[in-house]
């Protein structure tokens, strides 16, 4: 009984339209870009701020 | 007057959108007086430090404007001039917008912080404070006086860049905030007094809507009265040189002349328009010419030394 009531069920989630699927990968593909520059920024800034000797301190 | 703005489906929002958001062309002003405040200041900063600090205070700018697009979107869905933007478009929902700009608002503020100094940071978080509570959620509903108090927003990104450069606040940096201070009036009010019957349906009590026509000319020409000496004052104070004098009283006299103008003008917008197109061209020009004359004393600095 379950079973046949399951069966009829329409498929559940959101079907995405290929606009919308567009504009998506779009948004993930410039948040990534973003991401990547912040990464970036981040690595260069830590490279300035500790190239006064940071690896040549006594071990 | 209340619009609801509701959409169950996925968004459709392009990045374009959302760069809009953002107030592009604001975003370009604020950038390029911040890296005038960040140059004339004094001591060296580190080029990847100074493009660290650029990018926070730009990204800072596009929260500003992007919380600003989400208060506003009822007034800007009834104006010609921002009817077309994302959400009143339907492109981008409130809420969206609201978490896009309080994201970008905590990103740049906190990197400024750890990436730059806290003085700068400290400073750029009251810049969008001030811009998004004070000027766009309470005075720019309430007062004729909105672009005048507002406009301190708008003035203290070549603050912040000069803290960015030196950690403290300093004289020089004050009159640049002051010069943008000053020109926010005029150049806002040369706007509204070819749109404001928009500012009129939009209830948005602006200097023509409440006081008039006459007044706002007025008003426009006393602003811009002060606007001239304060141009020069870099000049004036020694921190800019000769050639950035004469280029910024020239500028202001031809403000003045366009503001006469603007004063005597009885039929038709052509002065206003005028000015408002030159207004933009005054700034830029004037922070251009104060580039260039700090990076001329660097040159001729380091072919001596």
């Amino acid at each position: 009984m379950n079973n046949a009531v399951n069966e009829q069920k329409p498929q559940a989630g959101i079907k995405l339209t290929p606009q919308q699927l567009r504009a998506r990968r779009a948004r993930s593909i410039a948040i990534a870009l973003a991401l990547g520059v912040f990464v970036v920024v981040i690595f260069l800034v830590t490279l300035v701020r500790l190239r006064s000797g940071v690896l040549t301190r006594p071990m | 007057m209340s619009v609801t703005y509701s959409r169950a489906e996925p968004s459709i929002a392009g990045v374009g959108d959302y760069i809009e958001l953002m107030k592009p062309r604001v975003m370009s002003l604020v950038v390029f007086t911040a890296l005038v405040g960040l140059v004339v200041a004094p001591g060296h900063l580190h080029p990847v430090l100074a493009f660290a600090a650029l990018l926070c205070i730009t990204v800072g700018a596009g929260a500003a404007g992007a919380l600003n697009m989400w208060y506003d979107a009822d007034i800007d869905a009834c104006m010609a001039r921002t009817a077309g933007r994302p959400i009143p478009r339907g492109r981008v929902t409130p809420g969206e917008a609201a978490g896009f700009g309080v994201t970008l608002a905590a990103f740049s503020i906190v990197s400024l912080g750890l990436l730059v100094n806290l003085v700068a940071a400290a400073l750029l978080a009251f810049t969008i404070v001030f811009y998004v509570v004070i000027y766009t959620m309470w005075l720019k509903r309430a007062t004729p006086q909105n672009i005048v108090i507002g406009g301190a927003a708008g003035a203290l990104p070549p603050l912040i860049g000069w803290t960015a450069a030196t950690g403290s606040i300093a004289v020089e940096p004050i009159v640049l905030f002051l010069i943008i201070f000053f020109w926010t009036p005029p150049h806002f009010w040369a706007l509204a007094l070819y749109r404001s019957e928009d500012y009129a349906r939009a209830g948005v009590p602006m200097l023509p809507v409440v006081a008039g026509v006459a007044e706002t000319r007025r008003q426009i020409l006393v602003y811009t009265l002060i606007l001239t000496p304060l141009g020069a004052a870099p000049w004036l104070l020694g921190y800019a040189g000769p050639l950035y004098g004469a280029a910024a009283l020239a500028l202001g006299a031809v403000m003045i002349a366009l503001a006469l103008r603007v004063r005597a003008e009885r039929d038709g917008h052509k002065a206003s328009k005028q000015l408002f197109g030159f207004s933009i061209l005054y700034l830029f020009l004037l922070f251009a010419m104060l580039l260039a004359d700090r990076l001329s004393v660097s040159l001729i600095g380091h072919s001596v030394a």
